[in-house]
């Protein structure tokens, strides 16, 4: 490990805090610009983040956002061009990723073939000279984690790609890094494989305790794991919060629009009702919102969101305590637990509406009826861009 | 069904009747020809006289032996000068790559014979090699290099260290750069990754490079009579001779056979100290 401090007195107590609310991992400003030919791309353009200890933690975005990017400076096997990482409270910024205290699990697994699965778990012990009757016990103990203990004198190339991954899981693992960082490491997995590794991989993160940085481009994924996410886009943090938040209350229109399935509606603040505040939508309906941002004044042109299964269709007129707008139902879809319905609200707009079929599977409205879309204020939020 | 099993077999019969009339016909011939006695002008009559190879053995067992060592350390000379050149143009060759494999092989282009020709221009007494050096002093001035064995040794090495660098680059360049950074993310720094992964993996190329320059070196004839002198044939060079020159064919064709039980034998046991595993296995 290298230190960043020069201190001439090494008694001098460490300014930095106790280690108990010091951040895992903590990034300030980081930018890494790419140079490819003339251009120069900003992979990553201007990233804050602190990360907690024990947190799982995602970093969800569409491809190309610079999640790889993010990491691998985590990792230490990119520089940023501009800012600090941060290891527990230490400077890490320029030093060599065989000397940083966090281990990565890469999508492509990157085993080594002429290795035993119990040599691959191994290595990292052995480059630390740990004692030989340690590693074999931790070595032991690490593959029975991820149930491969009857598999340790295999070769990677002779297990199957969920078993691969489990090795790759092990191997990292094994030398209880600060911080592990995986990168999509479910990428190559089938549908059935992935979902029983997502719950697999939340007991051993319980079980080890150690902080997981978690890479992914599926929503899904990200929403049912992590304690975190920070939602990116074109190399910046878009959202930061848990799952719900960033869920319920999309901060901005990608997000919205990255994050499940929302409706977007146009409007226009007409002023306070009561505990909250009147927006027209559609052609001259009304609805109720909670809370607005405070640039936001009578006049102002928004966007609303609001999901789909927040909304409510019917074909009695709803109270005045709720937003209500009336529309023409243009497209019905069964989905077996629920039905979705398209739904025209005039002014060229059209919301998707999530009805759960509880009370059998009778449709609220046929295709051309006419019906009344309903929302409780504090589901819908206006959107910041 | 029938035709269906047939096809296959069908297709690859052109192959095996290749194999078979300019392979296997001509070893058969020269089997049964390194078992004859006789001459050119006599006849040959076969004898079945295994004396041949007791001959062939105890009259050049030193050209046999300095042929086997020859390659030898050809080979090495190769591994030492082709790995590294391997290694760099498939890390740092960056968009240069293939540039740089067809400056390799540019040499290739003109007749292996002229090449090594040229070698004795370069190491010529007074050449461009030794020329400055002696005039600094640097060199004793009656040196020479020319007519020695490290000159046939560096004519080999130069001539077949193509052979080695390709199959070493190809394997370096197929590897995953994920698996290296694996390595060092493992806290290995730039020698233990070398050591522990990128050598190990790229293990099956060498072997590849080490058939593909010991066997046709240590066979060589050419390099030995350009640059060898009179004090340094080899093997090939007596095969040529008795062929050519003597008309000798039995004596020949079983010396033939001799080496070529040996670079079995020898290939076999160097494959075995690797490991077949190891070797014979790709690593996608
Ligand atoms: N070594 C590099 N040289 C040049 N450009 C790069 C390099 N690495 C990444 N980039 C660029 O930086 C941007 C972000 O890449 P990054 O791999 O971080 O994306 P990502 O979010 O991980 O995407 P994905 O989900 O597809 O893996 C992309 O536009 C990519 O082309
Ligand atoms: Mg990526």
């Amino acid at each position: 490990m290298a230190t960043s401090t020069t201190s001439p007195t090494p008694e001098a107590p460490p300014a930095t805090e106790p280690a108990a609310n010091r951040p895992a991992i903590t990034l300030n400003g980081v930018v890494k610009a790419f140079r490819s030919g003339s251009e120069t791309v900003r992979a990553v353009d201007g990233v804050d983040l602190a990360i907690e200890a024990g947190e799982f933690f995602s970093l969800l975005g569409p491809s190309g956002c610079g999640k790889t990017t993010t990491m691998r400076m985590i990792a230490g096997f990119e520089e940023p061009t501009e800012g600090t990482v941060l290891l527990e409270g230490k400077d890490v910024t320029g030093v060599a990723a065989n000397h940083r205290d966090v281990n990565m699990v890469f999508q492509s697994y990157a085993l080594f073939p002429h290795m035993s699965v119990a040599d691959n778990v191994a290595f990292g012990l052995r480059r630390r000279r740990v004692p030989k009757d340690q590693i074999r016990t931790r070595v032991a103990e690490m593959l029975d984690l991820v149930e491969l203990g009857h598999r340790a004198k295999h070769r990677p190339t002779q297990l199957s790609g969920g078993q691969q991954q489990r090795v790759a899981l092990a191997r990292a693992l094994v030398n209880q890094p600060s911080a592990l960082l995986l990168d999509e490491p479910l990428g190559a997995l089938d549908l059935k494989l992935r979902q029983s590794m997502q719950v697999e991989l939340k007991r051993i993160q319980r079980e080890v305790g150690i902080t997981f940085v978690y890479v992914t481009h599926d929503q899904g994924e990200a929403l049912t794991m992590s304690d975190r996410i920070a939602v990116m886009n074109e190399g910046r943090v878009e959202q930061l919060g848990t799952p719900a938040e960033i869920y319920e209350r999309p901060a901005t229109r990608f997000v919205a629009d990255f994050i499940g399935t929302s409706n977007l509606v146009r409007g226009v603040v007409k002023g306070r009702a009561g505990d909250h505040w009147k927006v027209e939508v559609a052609d001259g309906a009304t609805a109720l919102v909670a809370e607005l941002p405070d640039t936001v004044t009578t006049g102002a042109h928004i966007h609303l969101t609001v999901r789909p299964e927040k909304m409510r269709i019917g074909t009695d007129a709803p109270g005045t305590d709720v937003s209500r707008v009336p529309g023409t139902v243009t497209e019905t879809v069964y989905m077996g637990s629920s039905t979705h319905y398209q739904v025209d609200i005039g002014g060229g707009e059209e919301v998707t509406v999530y009805q759960q079929n509880a009370s059998g599977s009778t449709l609220v409205a046929q295709r051309g009826e006419s019906v009344w879309l309903s929302w409780r204020p504090e589901h819908s939020y206006a959107l910041s861009s | 069904m029938r035709n269906r099993k047939i096809t296959p077999y069908a297709l690859v019969l052109p192959a095996w009747a290749w194999l078979a009339l300019f392979f296997v016909v001509p070893i058969g011939g020269m089997l049964s020809l390194s078992l004859t006695t006789g001459n050119v002008i006599t006849g040959f009559e076969q004898s079945f006289a295994v004396g041949n190879y007791v001959d062939a053995v105890s009259t050049y067992w030193e050209q046999i032996l300095r042929s086997l060592f020859y390659g030898a350390c050809a080979t090495v000379l190769c591994i030492a000068i082709g790995y590294p050149v391997a290694y760099w143009i498939a890390f740092k060759g960056g968009p240069y790559k293939s540039t740089y494999l067809l400056l390799i092989l540019l040499p290739f282009f003109v007749s292996f014979v002229l090449r090594t020709i040229s070698w004795r221009f370069l190491l010529s007494d007074n050449g461009v090699v030794l020329g400055p050096l002696k005039s600094v002093g640097l060199v004793p001035e009656g040196f020479a290099l020319l007519n020695s064995a490290p000159a046939v040794i560096l004519g080999l090495a130069y001539n077949f260290l193509p052979f080695m660098i390709l199959p070493i680059y190809a394997v370096l360049e197929r590897m995953d750069p994920r698996m290296v950074e694996a390595a060092h993310d493992l806290y290995a720094g730039r020698f233990q990754a070398f050591v522990r992964v990128i050598l190990p993996v790229s293990l099956p190329g060498v072997f590849a490079g080490v058939l593909m320059t010991f066997i046709p070196t240590s066979s060589d004839y050419v390099n030995a009579s350009v640059l060898g002198g009179t004090h340094n044939t080899m093997i090939g060079n007596v095969i040529q001779t008795q062929y050519l020159i003597n008309n000798n064919y039995p004596i020949a064709s079983s010396i033939t056979f001799v080496l070529m039980g040996l670079l079995l034998i020898g290939i076999f046991s160097y494959a075995r100290a690797l490991g077949t595993e190891r070797v014979m296995e790709v690593h996608a």
